[in-house]
């Protein structure tokens, strides 16, 4: 193997070890435990045996597999990003809701009526 | 509703400096004062509670939408039948926010929006301050479809059924905008009254920068395309 391949494979075995922990834990839930296992998993095998992407860039119509491995992976980080994103923004309005209420909280007395 | 009871709604981070004496000419003009602290370390709620405004507290900084929003919700539970929004910088005259109510009072529009950019007034905004509002107006204007002359006015009056009704989701600067599509959801009908905006160093040190209007255009284009 390359030195590029096997820093793949440990690379992957890493973040697979994360996304185990946090399952563990209870801060990663089944189904993206096991979307994750599966990403990682086509990861370490495309380290080790590039070939395979070979016949699935055929299939798309793209140049190399090593490409087509690319426009996958950019097209996978652009996805994760803007959940993180609609996910932050759910956050901050959340977070908001709860200062709002706690702020309004004190003022519930001088109010008329309820 | 018998009673008239204006209130006026000034969110404030870190403003001590200047709090106290917008408190007092607000105060002028209107039944109560409603000063939001968004979660200012330094003496800004003190400032306004010395001068009778009534506080209500951000235990941490959530941004001048959010805030704005706070205080809105705070006047309808203290029975407001017109609500006007100030910046706490000093930039808006008292007299702005009356002229406001007034124009409340004559029942034949939802929301008042006090522009510094009508012809006959104002004129004295900085340049670049008129070159972010056109852009902040031109955003407005495609994204949500309603043309204001002053979408990034701070200067806005609400009847109490706008108030009661209004949403805002975004809790920073863009809520200006958000605003407006506000205007354009709930079909409200909208007066624009010139106002004269005063210009210090310090209030100019307080207003959006350059990459806080970047960032403000980003967030209103996700609001708008991401929900």
């Amino acid at each position: 193997m390359n030195p590029i391949q096997i820093v793949l494979v440990l690379f992957a075995l890493f973040a697979w070890s994360r996304v185990l922990i946090g399952l563990r834990r209870g801060t990663v839930t089944m189904t993206p435990f096991v979307l994750w296992s599966l990403a990682w998993a086509a990861v370490i095998v495309v380290a080790v045996r590039p070939e395979t992407t070979a016949a699935a860039a055929r299939v798309f119509g793209v140049g190399r597999g090593a490409d087509l491995a690319i426009y996958l992976a950019l097209m996978l980080v652009f996805f994760l990003v803007f959940r993180l994103f609609a996910r932050i923004e759910g956050l901050e309005r959340e977070l908001t809701r709860f200062v709002r209420a706690d702020a309004l909280k004190d003022i519930a007395g001088e109010s008329k009526g309820r | 509703m018998s009673s008239r009871q204006r209130i006026i709604v000034i969110p404030a981070y870190r403003e001590a400096a200047m709090i106290g004496r917008v408190v007092h000419d607000a105060l002028g003009v209107a039944d109560a004062v409603i000063v939001v602290d968004d979660g200012s370390p330094d003496r800004t709620s003190d400032e306004a509670r010395l001068a009778g405004a009534v506080v209500i507290r951000h235990v941490i900084n959530r941004g001048a939408g959010a805030a704005t929003a706070t205080g809105i919700a705070a006047a309808t539970r203290f029975g407001a039948t017109a609500v006007v929004t100030m910046d706490a910088d000093g930039q808006h005259r008292a007299e702005d926010a009356r002229r406001v109510f007034d124009r409340l009072d004559r029942g034949d529009v939802d929301v008042v929006i006090g522009s510094r950019m009508l012809p006959g007034q104002g004129g004295n905004m900085p340049a670049h301050r008129v070159l972010f509002n056109r852009i902040g107006n031109l955003l407005t204007w495609i994204l949500f479809g309603v043309r204001v002359s002053d979408s990034q006015s701070g200067l806005k009056g609400l009847s109490a059924d706008a108030a009661r009704a209004l949403e805002l989701r975004t809790n920073r600067w863009e809520f200006s905008s958000e605003f407006v599509n506000e205007i354009r959801l709930k079909k409200w009908r909208l007066a624009e009254i010139p106002i004269q905006a005063i210009y210090t160093e310090y209030s100019l040190s307080k207003g959006q920068s350059l990459g806080g209007g970047f960032r403000t255009a980003a967030k209103l284009l996700s609001r708008r395309f991401l929900g």
